[in-house]
């Protein structure tokens, strides 16, 4: 074969570049690549006549050849990239979607736990911080732990202050009552428990009465502490500390009024110190208004003799607040009713988030 | 209670202020309700005199006065009130003044064409009395351009306190002064009372029979008395307190009532027939004869029946025949035998304690009266009074006890009074009975009040406070005798004593005294139920629901539907009849509010509660019980419609996954629960399922019935579930909290899938534990990932499809392993619940 037998290379190479140029897709690149580069391919055919020629045809036609195999080889390469971009780009174009539809809300932000549990869970971390138990006890009680045993005598005008929920009359004439208050659970709690004794109570409560501001069912929590020294003086200091925790102000002033109950002696209730100028605010810690929170005292000797305590050994306080009040107070919720008639509008309003976990670490309202 | 400042001052000589007063009040315990200052309030209106009332041109019903105020010329009024005439004195406001029962600042109007410049008030609008039926209407001698108040004397602050039930002596105005003046306002006036001699023996005699409840009865009878009108200065004192002047005679025991605590009662001697007997009323039943044919009727009525034995047609009823009172309130009561009256050779005169009798009470023709000076029984006249519903300022205090050692004196006082007021001539005093001696001995050790009270107060500081208070105290240091005086009942033992002296010492002088927290303070303090209840609050939550806590009562009718309505959890004194039973569930009450909330147009609720369940009326009975409602759209996914799928109604699996996941919260075995299609009546009985561990019955969900949902008239699709916290299993306290050792597994699991045809009644439970059972080591999970029912499956069959995997942990598995492995799969879910492999 003769050096005059090569074919024009050029040419060619032009051909198959205008090839490669207008495949318009995988497929068609590939057609051409197989045309020319493939096993009967034009170019690997001249590949092999290689083989036939003299060492001096060899010479150039080789370098030739060769060249334009790698030459095709990327331009191929480089087409390919081009189209796979292109067909990426054309499938892009048509997988849309609408990024302003609206997802489904996550369940936990629909959820919400009522204010009562979350003031529960909030007075909890501040007592049990200072070392109190939650002690509970039944909604059903007999006369003996929610009236006699805490100095309610029989007929005394003190038991009318209470309008009591009465189930009916059993044969031996004794009735049960729907407990009037959480205290019932401070007597359960000393006639099963050696002092010392630190515990709050919180639970339902039911009276009779039923207005803008009474409703039949309210929650009170109570707090107990029985030893050998505890008194007023620290009585009034857990209240302080409690109410900055609760509140959560830095300070906030305390009005301490000698008052009566039957179960106590001496005897106080307690106003705190609020502004209430802003219409529908109140704000704790500041102003010169005074607001009634909780009733307190010394437990009263009676009462720690009807529960097997000596009171010449044993002393100590007992305090009792309303928990939908101070709930109120806290979180601004105008109508305690609401509370008690589950619509989710309030709920969803008023209720807090199911992760929004009170502790004294991250905050009581975080 | 309420006074004015001025009445105070009679009582306490003090130059303190009106705050410091209110202030010392809430600092001693006697709580400031409210203030009312009548001058400063009123100070628009003046006396003026009509000097012509002539009827208004362009209206039937209104006058045209001209009014003399006092202040240069007559002024033109427009006047529409019935009373209004020519001649008469009465209250005028000018254009500008505030009227506070109208709510409105006047200003000078027209009215039909005729100009008016002021207004004559009625005592409603200046908020005196509710009477509002014409304008106030002034005696003759009223001076003309005087302040009304002024002249009414309501230039006087009023003070409300609260009085607690044991301070029954601060129920008169001596003993709110004397506590004060123990508190450092003032010094306490304390007049002698001399006692009047009697000009002749009481010609009235008492008798107190057995066992009625009154340690002593005092009477006198004053004779040739002139009653009528009360002085202005006492009836100006009452009228400022809110009480309606009636006569000298009335109005002096109502004085004594709310000056001394010591209510009187005064009886027409001339109305009273022979003696007085103090004793209980008498009951009876009256029996009235009937000819009916059922008897039954009445005895379902409560009433005692006596059949004639020889007619059953003829009976005879029985009704009370109670005695009665007619009192001075105008209404008639009817006596049992457990209330004490007072009875002369007529009938009952008067209701013990609480309230006279109107036949023999005292108005402007008396002229001899007998003046009662009594002591009661407190628990007893509280009983009397909450039985009539009958409340009186007597009643109020006689049931918190009052000073038995004011009891003549007290009589000795109203007689001067009546003499000065009224003339006359008085008896010796009529005394039954005997007056108790309360005196009593308290040793108080003087250290008490700082192991109390946390106050260091001063011995001889104590032993002042006390004196003040009327305490007699012997000692001087240590452990003191203390003798509390006659009037404070409610002083027992020396705990009392400390908060006498904390009280008027100042509770602001006890120290705020650090409490340190006890070696248990890092421990948990909650309960595993309590740990339950806030886990299981926040598990329903983080679920998309919402908690609600409703009534713990119920109306009866859903107490039954949902397994409850024993007669023991019925209230015997519910404050409405939808609130009556103790609720057997927590459903009921949520159902009621789904509906509540549906028909606010929320239909797609989820809600839940977590608290007491009443099976009985026993501590043992009451549970703690989770539970949540769905309503309609309310998916766990979320609630509603949305673009993303199709919207689907809730069905009993919400329900069963929102039930495992507060028993999983709560640390429940789940994977050992045993699910069974039998949920109590007021589930759907197809759609519903109940949890079972071991024996015990953890709790139930599932579509409510049908018929239950009519029952309580609400509108469906409702899912719920209840779980009761109670009886889930404590697991068993660990030494240890190292959690068991990770085993990971270094070849891959196997997953093979089987479709099985099985007839419809088979519970795919079963399968998936018959497949589980096979290899427990090494299959790890089995699922049920298809479940078709429908054309191309026979019409009783379902076709399950069970994807079961397996993990190796030795080597990896052969073809040939997985094989054998899975026919014993085939062939144990074929033998256990007949189905078999689809091709």
């Amino acid at each position: 074969m003769s050096v005059a037998a090569l074919p024009d290379l050029d040419a060619l190479e032009r051909d198959l570049t205008a090839g490669i140029a207008a495949a318009g897709d995988e497929p068609g690149l590939e057609a051409v690549r197989v045309a020319a580069l493939g096993k009967k391919g034009s170019v690997s055919e001249l590949l092999k006549s290689l083989g036939g020629m003299s060492p001096e045809e060899r010479k150039t036609a080789g370098p030739a050849i060769n060249g334009l195999r790698d030459r095709l080889n990327e331009a191929i390469a480089a087409r390919r990239t081009e189209l796979k971009a292109a067909a990426l780009a054309k499938r892009l174009e048509t997988e849309r979607v609408d990024v302003t539809l609206p997802v489904r809300e996550a369940p936990a932000e629909l959820g919400r736990v009522h204010p009562i549990s979350q003031v529960i869970d909030e007075l909890t971390a501040i007592f049990a911080d200072m070392g109190f138990a939650v002690a509970e006890g039944p909604d059903i009680e007999d006369d003996f732990h929610n009236f006699t045993a805490l100095n309610f005598p029989e007929g005394h005008p003190a038991r009318e202050m209470h309008d009591t929920f009465y189930l009916p009359t059993k044969e031996d004439g004794s009735r049960l009552v729907l407990r009037t208050h959480t205290s019932p659970v401070q007597v359960r709690t000393m006639l099963t428990q050696k002092p010392p004794i630190r515990v709050i109570c919180p639970g339902r409560t039911y009276r009779s009465d039923s207005d803008q501001t009474h409703t039949p069912m309210f929650h009170q929590v109570e707090g107990l502490v029985i030893d050998k020294g505890s008194n007023l003086g620290h009585l009034k200091w857990i209240l302080e500390e409690f109410c900055k925790a609760f509140f959560e102000v830095d300070g906030v002033k305390m009005r301490f009024r000698p008052s009566f109950f039957p179960f106590t002696e001496p005897s106080m209730e307690v106003d705190i110190q609020c502004d209430r100028s802003r219409p529908g605010e109140i704000r704790f810690g500041e102003g010169s208004d005074w607001l009634e929170i909780l009733g307190c005292g010394m437990v009263h000797p009676n009462v720690l003799r009807n529960c097997g305590l000596d009171p010449d050994e044993y002393q100590g306080f007992a305090w009792g607040m309303g928990i939908d009040r101070i709930a109120m107070l806290k979180y601004g919720m105008p109508d305690l009713r609401a509370f008690f008639e589950a619509d989710v509008r309030w709920l969803s309003h008023y209720g807090f988030r199911p992760l929004d976990f009170p502790t004294l670490a991250g905050g009581l309202s975080n | 209670m309420k006074f004015t400042l001025s009445w105070l001052k009679e009582h306490l000589d003090t130059t303190a202020s009106l705050d410091d007063i209110l202030d010392a009040l809430n600092r001693i315990g006697l709580e400031v309700e409210g203030v009312e200052d009548k001058a400063a309030k009123l100070k628009g209106f003046s006396i003026a005199y009509v000097i012509s009332a002539e009827k208004h041109p362009n209206a039937d019903k209104l006058r045209v006065c001209m009014v003399d105020t006092g202040a240069g010329e007559p002024v033109q009024v427009v006047c529409g009130a019935p009373n209004a005439r020519t001649g008469m004195k009465s209250v005028f406001s000018p254009p500008g003044t505030y009227i506070p029962g109208k709510d409105i600042t006047l200003g000078v109007g027209s009215i039909r064409g005729v100009e008016s410049r002021g207004m004559l008030c009625s005592a409603a609008e200046l908020e005196l009395s509710e009477d509002h039926d014409g304008i106030i209407d002034l005696p003759e001698d009223a001076p003309v351009g005087v302040p009304y108040v002024d002249w009414m004397g309501l230039d006087d602050p009023v003070i409300e306190i609260a009085v607690t039930p044991n301070r029954a002596d601060a129920l008169g105005v001596h003993g709110v002064a004397r506590d004060l003046a123990a508190a450092g306002l003032g010094r306490l006036v304390e007049d002698a009372i001399a006692p009047v001699a009697g000009a002749f023996p009481c010609p009235v005699k008492v008798t107190i029979a057995d066992g009625a409840p009154c340690p002593a009865f005092a009477l006198r009878l004053i004779r040739g008395v002139k009653n009528g009108p009360s002085p202005e200065w006492l009836q100006n004192k009452l009228r400022a307190i809110g009480l309606r002047p009636i006569n000298a005679l009335v109005d002096v025991t109502n004085l004594l009532t709310f000056d001394q605590n010591r209510p009187l009662h005064v009886f027409d001697a001339g109305k009273v027939q022979g003696n007085l007997v103090v004793r209980r009323a008498k009951s009876s039943v009256r029996y009235d004869e009937f000819f009916t044919d059922d008897p039954n009727e009445w005895i379902d009525l409560g009433h005692p029946v006596k059949i004639d034995p020889e007619n059953p047609n003829h009976y005879w009823v029985g009704f009370p025949d109670a005695e009665t009172l007619l009192a001075l309130d105008g209404k008639t009561y009817a006596l049992d035998e457990t209330m004490c009256v007072i009875a002369d050779a007529r009938a009952v005169e008067s209701l013990a304690g609480v309230m006279g009798g109107e036949e023999s009470g005292c108005d402007e023709g008396t002229t001899d009266v007998l003046v009662e000076s009594a002591l009661w029984e407190p628990i007893n006249i509280a009983s009397t009074g909450r039985k009539l519903g009958l409340n009186s300022d007597a009643r109020f205090r006689f049931e918190r006890g009052i000073d038995p050692a004011f009891t003549v004196p007290g009589l000795e006082l109203a007689t001067k009074l009546i003499l000065d007021l009224c003339g006359g001539e008085a008896s010796e005093i009529e005394l039954a009975g005997a007056i108790p001696d309360t005196a009593r001995t308290i040793a108080f050790p003087l250290l008490l009040t700082d192991r109390l009270a946390g106050l260091a107060a001063e011995d001889d500081e104590q032993i002042d406070v006390l004196t003040r208070l009327g305490f007699k105290v012997s000692g001087s240091s240590g452990t003191v005798d203390v003798t509390p005086p006659s009037w404070r009942g409610d002083i027992e033992g020396k705990a009392d004593l400390v908060e006498e002296v904390v009280r008027i010492l100042g509770l602001d002088r006890v120290p705020s005294l650090p409490f340190e927290r006890d070696e248990n303070a890092l421990k948990p303090v909650l309960t595993t139920l309590q740990l339950r209840t806030r886990k299981a609050k926040r598990a329903l939550a983080t679920r998309g629901l919402v908690e609600a806590v409703t009534w713990s009562f119920v109306p009866k009718l859903q107490a039954e539907l949902f397994g409850g309505g024993a007669p023991e959890l019925a209230l015997a004194n519910p404050i409405a009849s939808d609130l009556s039973d103790m609720r057997p569930s927590l459903l009921p009450g949520l159902v009621r509010s789904s509906q509540a909330n549906a028909d606010r147009g929320l239909g797609d609720s989820a809600l839940f509660e977590v608290g007491q369940v009443f099976k009985g009326d026993r501590p043992q009975d009451q549970f703690t019980a989770a539970t949540g409602l769905r309503r309609a759209l309310a998916k766990p996914v979320g609630a509603g419609r949305h673009w993303s799928a199709k919207a689907q109604p809730v069905d009993a699996f919400d329900a069963k996954a929102d039930a495992l996941a507060v028993l999983a919260a709560c640390g429940a075995p789940v994977a050992n629960l045993q699910i069974s299609a039998d949920a109590p009546d007021w589930f759907h009985p197809g759609r519903s399922g109940t949890f079972r561990l071991g024996a015990n019955v953890i709790g139930h969900f599932g579509e409510l019935h049908p018929s239950v949902l009519e029952a309580m008239d609400v509108e469906g699709p409702l899912v719920g579930f209840e779980v009761l916290l109670d009886c889930i299993p404590t697991p068993k306290a660990k030494p240890t909290r190292v959690k068991p050792l990770l085993e990971l597994a270094a070849f891959q699991p196997v997953e093979r899938d089987f479709a099985f045809l099985v007839p419809r009644s088979v519970a795919a439970g079963d399968m998936v534990k018959a497949a589980a059972g096979v290899d427990r080591k090494l299959i790890t999970a089995v699922n049920v990932f298809d479940l078709y029912e429908g054309p191309g499956i026979e019409a009783d069959s379902k076709s399950v499809a069970l994807s079961v995997t397996l993990q190796p942990r030795e080597k990896t598995m052969t073809d040939a392993e997985i094989e054998a492995v899975a026919a014993k799969i085939v062939a144990e879910v074929t033998k256990k619940t007949g189905a078999t492999l689809r091709g």
